[in-house]
């Protein structure tokens, strides 16, 4: 059974919200920098990066991070090759780092990219931003940004689809 | 996709595969080369170095692979020949498989050993071969398309139409033989240039031109390998003298200035300078020959992800999560 | 005790119903006439053929007695429906002295389930130096006749031309294992296409052919008799139809395996197929096939060679050349030849049986199944299915190519002098 739990519109007016409330807690757009989780975790960035243009007519600094090399869980998944990880110059030493991605679920990308983060260097704080959290945490992490908050059963998937990846935007729950 | 369980030869790979594996390795040179050391993906398994041939820099280079995976990394170096043995690969293999060796890379004097170690059901294991006798040295062909791409294709897909000439004694060498089969799946044009002692019977069937003459065609290609040359060949008739050999399938200053532009130099290693290159070759700026060795380790880590990560029983569904 | 019994409801290689009568370990009679007032053995129309003979056979004892002995040898001998082998001399010490195949010989007799016949080195020690003492040989109790340095080849020109001069003296014959040393030096498999892929260093056919295109011309030149073994390329068998168009006294063999198998096993860098002379490719398969087919290949012979199982699970150019043959050798024949429709069943029970005999002189072998001869005999099952298992043989060794392979044609019961050395599959002695 498929269900479409957010349509185009309310994705739009998530991110809208999500950028909204990522300049209020930190004050502003100076120290920030996005960074987004390959794959559709770096649209959501790129499109909250647009949205905070638009508000504030400043560009924050953008990139994106693959945690792949750095997850617990290598031995239970088939082999992949590996995304960009991009990180803007001047580094992630003394931001506000925003990680950014599609579904929050087990938390454990999560602490993948909190280790990746580490290797980097320290940032002033890390944030968290999901476009859905669909709960069954595994680790004590919690969302910082939330755009929909969604109860699933755990044999459920829960599908983020994004242009241009996708033919259009939407998220569906599956199972 | 779909990526074999163990490395032993380029037959191994796809086209497919072996693109993802260089683009592994480019993503990985290119983390390595920000501020990212090492990883800790491998944290926790074990990699032997089986060594039963001496190649102190094959053996580094995939020691720092493992390492920079913060894998943990035994070295096995065994010794003696053939003829001089003293314990054999099974009960070689049987130990690792005891210490809880997750992955072997083997280097062996005898073609085919890798494949009798993966074959066998000595080990569990992956089985990586870091070059067999005269059969194939899989990981130095992936360094070298890696490097060839890096400097001709910027890094990025294959290597449609480029024109690769690997000059030397094909017969013996299991770089050319690797480098063959992959460059031309990659889609590269290989020639190989040797005098016709120094070709193996049969060469006709491979993907290949087979060309006798350097001189000939030298302008055309966008890369050149040439390969060690080892002095004993000369004892045993495949050709007279060092002097004759260098004149016609040495890579020299002559030679150099006919290359056309953009043209790379490339040799696995180590060189016998003033038999296959001379100095001024080596060391030109056409020479890609160190990037090589760098270029190892990302290749070398590439492969070591790739066949660690998973286990055979659930690579055919990837976990959701 | 002697018995008297009838073989009855037996089918010939021909073809023909028959009944056999065996009297105090001989042929009394056949056919329909054959005595009446005597026990009688339905064989219920399986065929009864002569007991092969292999002119082939390595049963390393002495010196290698891990890998075969007389005993286990001549009990796989049995299985495969063998009633008299040639042991081949590359023993330890070398069967190169009277003492030496006397030894073997009796110990061929003390097992008494099939003949052991000792061939005897051609060169002291096998070196390819001097000659061994063939007379000697020649005229001890185990009558040695054919004489060969099987493993090695005997590569000096002169002193091949000597050895087929002095076999002369009694009618004996040099059995050549063709081989050129200087271009197979540590050759792995056959130099092609594959060999090259592989890096495994390469075995021309050339290095075989060269040596017997000079032979066969050694043979017509001293007038002598010359056996090639284990004939491999197509090559060699076109020489071998040259020679003997020509009228020269050259017999040739092939074995089971080469007319089955090809260079490609290779490609699994499993030792099981590493064997010498190499596997070759399909196309001398099929030259080998139709040279048996023709007749320039005489005969089938197994060169089975045992090796214990360490010096196959190793990496290639350290394992030893060779594989078992005996027990498998007519099913695998009669796939590859008869199956194959290359060659009738009577010439394949020829090739094995009384042609053989003739080339080693074995004199009472040479008639095959007529009366006054011993009653050696096997009884086959044609129809029957089985499967190759390298974990249920006679041999010490398990070194098959041939493992797991399902096959027709099993041996079923074997008669020695008129005695059952196996029954329904099961070995009495």
């Amino acid at each position: 059974m498929t269900r479409i739990v957010l349509a185009r519109e309310e994705i739009s007016r998530a991110v809208r919200r999500i950028s909204h409330e990522i300049l209020e807690r930190n004050k502003g757009a100076d120290s920030l920098l996005l960074l987004g989780i390959p794959t559709r975790g770096v649209l959501l960035a790129q499109r909250i990066q647009a949205e905070i243009a638009a508000i504030e007519g400043k560009e924050v600094a953008l990139g994106s991070l693959d945690i792949t090399l750095h997850r617990d869980d290598l031995r239970l998944r088939a082999p992949r090759p590996l995304h960009r990880t991009e990180i803007p110059t001047g580094g992630i030493e003394g931001r506000d780092v925003v990680l950014i991605d599609d579904v929050f679920f087990s938390g454990r990308t999560i602490r993948a990219a909190l280790d990746a983060l580490g290797e980097l260097g320290r940032p002033a704080t890390v944030q968290l931003a999901v476009l859905i959290d669909r709960g069954h945490r595994e680790l004590p992490i919690r969302a910082d940004f939330v755009g929909k908050n969604l109860p699933t059963s755990r044999s459920e998937q829960v599908k983020v689809q994004l242009e241009p990846i996708d033919s259009e935007d939407g998220v569906v729950l599956e199972g | 996709m779909k990526f074999p369980r163990h490395l032993l030869s380029i037959g191994d790979l796809s086209r497919e595969s072996a693109t993802a594996l260089l683009d592994t390795a480019a993503e990985l040179a290119r983390i390595s080369d920000g501020q990212i050391k090492k990883l800790p993906t491998l944290r926790g398994r074990t990699v032997v170095n089986l060594f039963f041939e001496d190649s102190t820099r094959t053996r580094i280079s995939f020691e720092t692979a493992a390492k920079r995976l913060s894998a943990d990394v035994i070295n096995f170096v065994a010794k003696g020949s053939s003829v001089s043995k003293g314990e054999s690969l099974k009960d070689t293999a049987l130990t690792l498989q005891a210490m809880g060796a997750d992955a072997v890379i083997i280097r062996h004097h005898a073609s085919g050993a890798p494949q009798r170690l993966a074959d066998a059901g000595w080990i569990a294991g992956p089985v990586i071969n870091a070059g067999d006798g005269t059969h194939e040295h899989p990981t130095q062909a992936l360094l070298d398309a890696f490097t060839i791409r890096h400097h001709l294709a910027k890094d990025r897909g294959t290597l449609d139409g480029l024109e690769i000439a690997i000059v030397g004694d094909i017969l013996h060498s299991r770089v050319a033989r690797s480098n063959i089969f992959l460059l031309s799946m990659l889609g590269a044009k290989v020639t190989v240039i040797a005098p016709a002692t120094l070709l193996p019977v049969g060469i006709e069937s491979w993907p290949c031109s087979i060309s006798y003459d350097l001189d000939d065609s030298i302008e055309k290609f966008d890369a050149i390998m040439a390969l060690r040359i080892q002095r004993e060949r000369m004892e045993q008739a495949f050709f007279p003298s060092e002097r004759e050999y260098s004149r016609h399938y040495g890579l020299n200053g002559d030679r150099l200035s006919r290359l056309k532009s953009g043209a790379i130099l490339l040799h696995p290693g180590p060189m016998n300078r003033g038999v296959e290159i001379d100095a001024k070759s080596a060391d030109s700026v056409r020479s890609v020959i160190v990037d090589q060795v760098t270029n190892g380790v990302f290749v070398r880590m590439a492969v070591l992800y790739l066949l660690l990560s998973g286990s055979p029983a659930n690579l055919a569904e990837e976990v959701k999560g | 005790m002697t018995r008297t019994f009838k073989l009855v409801n037996a089918r010939l290689a021909t073809g023909e119903k028959s009944s056999i009568t065996v009297e105090a370990g001989v042929i009394t009679s056949i056919g329909e006439n054959a005595k009446s007032d005597v026990t009688e053995i339905d064989l219920k129309g399986k065929l009864v053929t002569p007991s092969f003979v292999d002119l082939h056979t390595h049963l390393r004892e002495p010196g290698k007695e891990n890998a075969e002995t007389v005993a286990s040898g001549t009990r796989a001998a049995v299985r495969g429906g063998f009633g008299a082998i040639y042991a081949m001399p590359n023993t330890n010490p070398v069967a190169d002295t009277a003492g030496v195949v006397e030894q073997v010989h009796s110990l061929g007799l003390e097992e008494g389930r099939c003949d052991v016949i000792p061939i005897g080195a051609v060169t002291r020690g096998q070196e390819g130096k001097q000659l061994a003492e063939i007379l000697a040989m020649a005229h001890s109790r185990a009558g040695v006749r054919v004489f060969s340095d099987d493993g090695n080849c005997v590569s000096d020109p002169l002193l091949m031309r000597r050895a087929l001069e002095y076999v002369k003296i009694f009618d004996g014959v040099i059995a050549q294992h063709a081989q050129d040393p200087e271009l197979t030096k540590d050759a792995q498999m056959n130099e092609g296409i594959i060999s090259s892929r592989l890096g495994l260093k390469g075995w021309p056919a050339v290095a075989e052919e060269a040596i017997i295109a000079r032979d066969v011309l050694l043979a017509d030149h001293v007038g002598s008799k010359l056996h090639i073994c284990h004939l491999s390329t197509a090559g060699s068998v076109e020489i071998v139809r040259w020679a003997k168009a020509r009228g020269i006294h050259v017999t040739a063999e092939v074995t089971p395996h080469h007319l089955l198998l090809t260079d490609e096993l290779a490609s699994t860098f499993d030792p099981i197929y590493k064997v010498n002379p190499p596997l070759r490719t399909e196309r001398d398969v099929h030259a080998l096939r139709d040279g048996v087919a023709d007749g320039t290949i005489d005969i089938i012979a197994t060169d089975h060679a045992p090796h214990p199982l360490e010096s196959k699970e190793c990496e290639w150019p350290a394992a030893a050349f060779g594989m078992i043959g005996l027990e498998s050798a007519f099913a695998i024949a009669y796939r590859a030849l008869v199956k194959s429709g290359s060659l009738s069943l009577q010439s394949l029970v020829a090739a094995m049986t009384t042609k053989p005999a003739v080339i080693g002189s074995l004199s009472d072998r040479m008639s095959g199944l007529t009366v006054g001869a011993p009653a050696s005999l096997n009884v086959i099952d044609l129809e029957k299915e089985w499967v190759i298992d390298r974990d249920r043989v006679e041999s010490k060794s398990s070194n098959t190519p041939f493992h797991g392979l399902q096959v027709e044609g099993a041996v079923e019961s074997v008669l020695f002098r008129g005695e059952w050395v196996m029954r329904d599959g099961a070995i009495l002695r």
